[in-house]
């Protein structure tokens, strides 16, 4: 046998060898019977010197031809088997993605902190800022200073909460116009969230719900403004092309004085249940202010001129979000709320 | 207001339908709550004139009766009404007629007695709600003629809901003067002549508070028929607007009220004594009313006096003894105009209110008495008849409402409705109105009419103009301001960002009442009295809350007790604490946690929530408001609270805020089972924020070395976190607490705090040896101060 054939015969049981090796650590034992310090093919290297000298560099390059084809063996089902243990950890590694994710959920906010929230963006974007007061008013800021005086009628359309005979709940957001006003003389650009309280309670009244009030004084404000900016708004909060409808009404702190009708967007004004057949929505009180509530927080009614406005907040929430029970919002169900999240 | 269309078309009839009626009232002001059919819908019912009635043979009950309806041959018709009779003219229901309901009326037989029709009440027309009996007809209705016809049921009813300050819109004649301004059309009011005294009879009036009453007018009729009935068309009138007839007298006087806006009101002459005074009601005073309740009277309540004491509440409700009955032939006529201010308040300050106070209130025409009391007259002289004596006036002309006169300046109108309204448009306006014009340099000066109220400043006259040249038609306009940067406080926080961190962080935001039951409030915050509401709603909604967990744990048991298992809820909103100077009225933010700590799900095992889950939460919203460094938890008691699971949350040694588990007697009064978490904060120091402000980044490596202490376990582990970092060198960058462990190999009492620090230098590297002495420093440091041994 030639030295060539013995080397092929060598590389043959290498590749043998190689192939059967069933992972690295049984591959590099392959490596090491041929390669290694002791290996055969290494042996056989070392043994070059016993050779005639004409001879050892053709038997040279045979074992390193050798060498090469053993090792290009080895590389190759190392890759193979590598890859293979890569795939075989992926595939353990596999998770079924359509497990739900872990960890908390989130919560959600109140509609009427929603939909507060939407009418701030939108009255801010004007320059309105929000200003606040206090929910236990006296009898002055929530009656008086809005020209409704002790014995006046208008206040039989306030269902009051008192304390004494001077301490009282908010009965509207409009005591905040004239703490506002106290504070600051003209311009004036606020809206006036928050918590109102009548002495009334049944299926469409809450003892406790929502206002928010708007105010602009300046020194050519107008009840055209007052139609531009109300009609811009609702536009805008219920996002639509609606009409809106000013029609005369009464508040003893403006005059003139107006109701405001959004065309219903329910129906769209053909009419249904929520507009009671009359295709538009009742959604807020507004007006120009009295020279009587200029006159008593000393902003002179000459100079200035201003408009307020007021909307119960949980009537815009039940109307934007399709809600038909007032209660609802102060049962505070979690199957209620969760569905404002 | 509620009033029959029919009756309003005889004052003023302009040519649009009723839908269009309905949308210009609204227009105007005068809001339009309902329109609606007089009468349900029915056919086939005419006048019948009851001519003989007999036994039924066979049913007790049941009556046979002959009935002309004018076709010639009279009906056999059988009825069971208690009130037929021969003679009588009632509604019949002729074979084919349809009444409401979709009853068909056909031939039929009743206990074998051929019936051809039926005799029908007002509830079986739809006309009333209840009856008794047959409708009896007035017995000069016309026989066969249909009875819709008749009775003019194809009519509508409109209900206004007027503002307080349209008192002149509580009558027809009132409503009539609007829609004629409106339309332009004239109104026709019914002529009232001056009926002529058919005796000199008369009664005293004297008026001792004439600033109260300006003018009082009266006026006797004698010898009225106490058998009279009212006329059916005054009846349905009456009805159509709401008011039941409640026989002659009343009957006329309501009308009055409804027609001219006049409330009045009849004495029975014989039962009142000497003569008339109006005056003031003196203290211990008492009248007993005709509702049946007797009310004590106060000094600043006007009162119809005669001999007896005060026999009327002036303006609101007659007297009970003075009142006139079955039996009443003889009458005392008022017709007054009191003083709004003399008559507001009074009727709910006796718990009444009345059509009578309701319009007094808000003002009657001071000029109306005199012309109401004669068309009164002249109705009870039709109706009931009777001889009226003189008509007795008295007039303090100085105490009647002047009407001052109001300067409208042109230029004024243009700055406040924003646009420029003609001349002439102006002056038309304000005259059909009934105001007077007369033309000055800037602008008008007017008067307003008797009836109106609500005019007394030029914005007044404004809003007139709005109303009748229409607010559909002013101009809108979107407002131009000067573009002014509000300032925005980098180190200002909005709420909005609180509330959408606790959302992300689980919780669902509630709206809880801001009163509650004192015994929840007592329940929780025994020590404090709570602000009472003087007139509350209810026992539940008593008191005003001095903290949100009582709005919060009524939710909670809201949820558990609607199989709902874990909640986690949060609200901000006031609190209110009364205190020795006074309300305190303070925003503040609260939350609370009840059930597992995780919503249930695969791969996290299911524990309760516990104290440290809702710390965290707490400890986010306080890093958020950048107060994280500066806020301690110090353990404290408080009556709601576990002692063991609670702490007063402070800043700088000032009070923030409680967190703490329910204390478990708490939650049994609560019915709850399990754990349930609170805390609540002050809002004010959590929405100030912070600055972020830069700190060089030290180019050096860090190192961290791990200490295990021994401790005992009364040694909070603030105190250890605050000994290492008061006597750590200045290079410490972070302290972690990493692992608390009691237990075997620990003494019992004690406990081992494991706790990585991390230390850093600015401007070189830290050697191995200025770490480890300051390590046993800080060791040295533990042990002489709070006897904290090194784990071995």
């Amino acid at each position: 046998m030639t030295v060539q054939d013995e080397l092929q015969q060598q590389v043959t049981q290498a590749c043998e060898a190689v192939a059967a090796a069933a992972d690295l650590a049984a591959l590099d034992q392959v490596r090491v019977h041929y390669l290694g310090k002791k290996g055969v093919l290494t042996e056989r290297m070392k043994q070059l010197g016993q050779l005639a000298p004409e001879d050892r560099p053709r038997v040279g390059a045979l074992i390193n031809t050798a060498k090469e084809q053993v090792q290009q063996a080895i590389e190759a089902r190392k890759d193979g088997l590598q890859s293979a243990a890569l795939d075989a950890r992926l595939a353990a590694e596999a998770v079924d993605v359509t497990l739900p994710g872990r960890g908390q959920r989130s919560g959600g906010l109140h509609p009427v902190t929603r939909v507060l929230s939407r009418i701030e963006a939108l009255f801010s974007q004007l320059g309105f800022t929000v200003a606040e007061g206090p929910e236990v008013e006296d009898d002055f800021h929530n009656f008086e200073a809005l020209n409704i005086p002790a014995s006046h009628p208008a206040r039989a359309m306030h269902d009051t909460f008192y304390f004494d005979a001077r301490t009282l709940l908010r009965t509207h957001t409009s005591p905040v116009q004239i703490r506002a006003m106290e504070k600051q003389q003209p311009p004036l650009r606020i809206i006036a969230p928050g918590r109102v309280y009548r002495c009334d309670y049944d299926q469409t009244h809450s003892p406790m719900f929502h206002q928010v009030e708007g105010l602009l004084v300046d020194d050519r404000v107008t009840f055209a403004d007052l139609k531009g900016i109300l009609d811009d708004f609702l536009r805008n909060f219920f996002e639509g092309d609606f009409k809106v409808r000013f029609r005369p009404s009464y508040f003893p702190f403006t005059e003139p004085s107006a109701e405001v009708d959004v065309q219903c967007v329910m129906c769209g004004g053909s009419g249904c249940r929520s507009c009671k057949h009359t295709g538009w929505l009742e959604v807020g009180g507004c007006g120009m202010v009295h020279p009587n509530v200029f006159k008593a927080v000393g902003i002179d009614s000459e100079r200035y001129t201003g408009f307020a406005f007021g909307m119960g907040v949980e009537r815009l929430a039940m109307l934007r979000y399709g809600v038909n029970d007032l209660r609802l919002f102060f049962e505070n169900d979690l199957r209620f709320l969760e569905q404002f999240r | 207001m509620k009033f029959s269309e029919q009756w309003l078309r005889e004052w003023v009839n302009p040519a649009v339908d009723n839908d269009t009626l309905s949308a210009q009232l609204t227009m105007a002001g005068l809001e339009v709550d309902a329109v609606a059919p007089v009468a349900e819908a029915f056919s086939g019912v005419v006048v019948g004139e009851v001519l003989q009635v007999e036994q039924h043979p066979d049913a007790d009950k049941l009556r046979v009766c002959q009935v002309n309806i004018g076709t010639g041959e009279p009906l056999n018709i059988v009825c069971g009404a208690a009130n037929v009779r021969a003679g009588l003219r009632v509604p019949t229901a002729t074979i084919g007629a349809v009444l409401p309901g979709d009853f068909r009326i056909k031939k039929s037989k009743l206990r074998g007695v051929e019936s051809f029709g039926m005799l029908c009440s007002a509830k079986e027309l739809g006309l009333a709600e209840t009856s008794e009996g047959l409708l009896e007809l007035a017995l000069d209705a016309p026989v066969g003629r249909d009875l819709r016809d008749y009775l003019q049921l194809d009519d509508v009813t409109f209900e206004l809901g007027l503002t307080p300050n349209r008192g002149d819109c509580l009558s027809i004649a009132g409503i009539a003067r609007e829609v004629g301004v409106v339309n332009r059309c004239a109104v026709t009011a019914p002529h009232i002549d001056a009926v002529a005294a058919g005796s000199a009879d008369t009664f005293p009036v004297s008026v001792t508070a004439p600033a109260d009453c300006p003018r009082y007018v009266g006026r006797v009729i004698r010898g009225i028929n106490p058998q009279a009935t009212t006329p059916v068309w005054m009846v349905e009138r009456l009805r159509r607007s709401g008011v039941r007839s409640l026989g002659p007298a009343v009957d006329i006087t309501n009308y009055l009220l409804l027609e001219l806006g006049q409330p009045m009101h009849a004495f029975d002459l014989a039962r009142l004594k000497t003569g008339i005074e109006v005056r003031r009601a003196r203290a211990g005073e008492t009248l007993a009313l005709l509702n049946g309740s007797t009310v004590e009277l106060d000094g600043d309540t006007l009162v119809i006096a005669d001999g007896n004491g005060p026999q009327a509440l002036a303006g609101v409700m007659g007297g009970d003894a003075t009142a006139v009955g079955d039996a009443t032939v003889d009458i005392f006529l008022e017709s007054a105009f009191f003083a709004p201010e003399a008559i507001v308040g009074r009727a709910r300050r006796y718990g009444l209110h009345t059509d009578s106070s309701h319009r007094f209130e808000r003002g009657v025409s001071p000029a109306l008495q005199r012309d109401a009391l004669e068309r009164a007259t002249a109705l009870f002289v039709q109706i009931t008849g009777g001889v009226p004596g003189p008509v007795v006036e008295v007039t303090h002309e100085a105490y009647l409402p002047q009407r001052a006169s109001i300067t409208l300046r042109q230029v004024r109108i243009k700055r406040v409705l924003g646009f420029e309204l003609p001349v002439a448009e102006v002056e038309d306006i304000l005259a059909r109105l009934g105001l007077s014009v007369e033309s000055v340099a800037e602008g008008w000066r007017v008067i307003p009419p008797a009836w109106r109220f609500d005019i007394a400043i030029e914005e007044d006259l404004i809003e007139e103009l709005a109303r009748i040249h229409g607010y559909d038609h002013l101009p809108s306009i979107r407002p131009i301001a000067a573009m002014q940067m509000g300032e925005v406080g980098e180190g200002q926080l909005g709420l909005e960002q609180l509330r959408r961190l606790l959302v992300t962080r689980g919780y669902q935001e509630a709206v809880t009442y801001s009163f509650v039951a004192p015994e929840l409030q007592q329940l929780l915050e025994p020590s404090l009295a709570p602000l009472a509401l003087a007139n509350p709603i209810s026992a539940e909604m008593a008191v005003m809350r001095t903290t949100l967990w009582a709005g919060l744990v009524q939710a909670l048991v809201y949820n558990t007790n609607r199989q709902q298992g874990r909640v986690r809820l949060f609200e901000s909103g006031m609190r209110f604490l009364p205190e020795a100077t006074g309300l305190r009225q303070d925003r503040v933010i609260a939350g609370l946690a009840y059930g597992a700590a995780l919503p249930e799900q695969w791969g996290e095992a299911v524990r309760p929530v516990d104290f440290f889950d809702l710390k965290a939460d707490v400890e986010a919203v306080l890093a958020l408001s950048g107060l994280d460094a500066t806020v301690s938890f110090v353990a404290a008691a408080h009556p709601a609270l576990h002692p063991g699971q609670s702490a007063r949350i402070e800043q700088n040694g000032a009070p923030l805020g409680w967190i703490g588990a329910l204390h478990p007697v708490v939650t049994e009064k609560l019915g709850l089972v399990g754990g349930t978490l609170v805390f609540e904060l002050a809002l004010e120091p959590l929405l100030r924020g912070r600055k972020p402000r830069f700190h060089e980044l030290s180019r050096f490596p860090a190192v961290r070395r791990d200490i295990a202490v021994v401790i005992d376990n009364s040694v909070p582990v603030d105190a250890v976190l605050a000994v290492i970092r008061r006597s750590a060198p200045d290079t410490l960058q972070e302290l972690k607490l990493f692992d608390l462990y009691t237990g075997k190999g620990i003494d019992s009492g004690r406990k081992s705090l494991a706790m990585g620090l991390t230390l850093q230098a600015d401007s070189r590297t830290l050697t191995d040896s200025e770490v480890d002495a300051a390590l046993e420093s800080i060791l040295a440091t533990l042990k002489a101060e709070l006897g904290a041994t090194l784990r071995d």
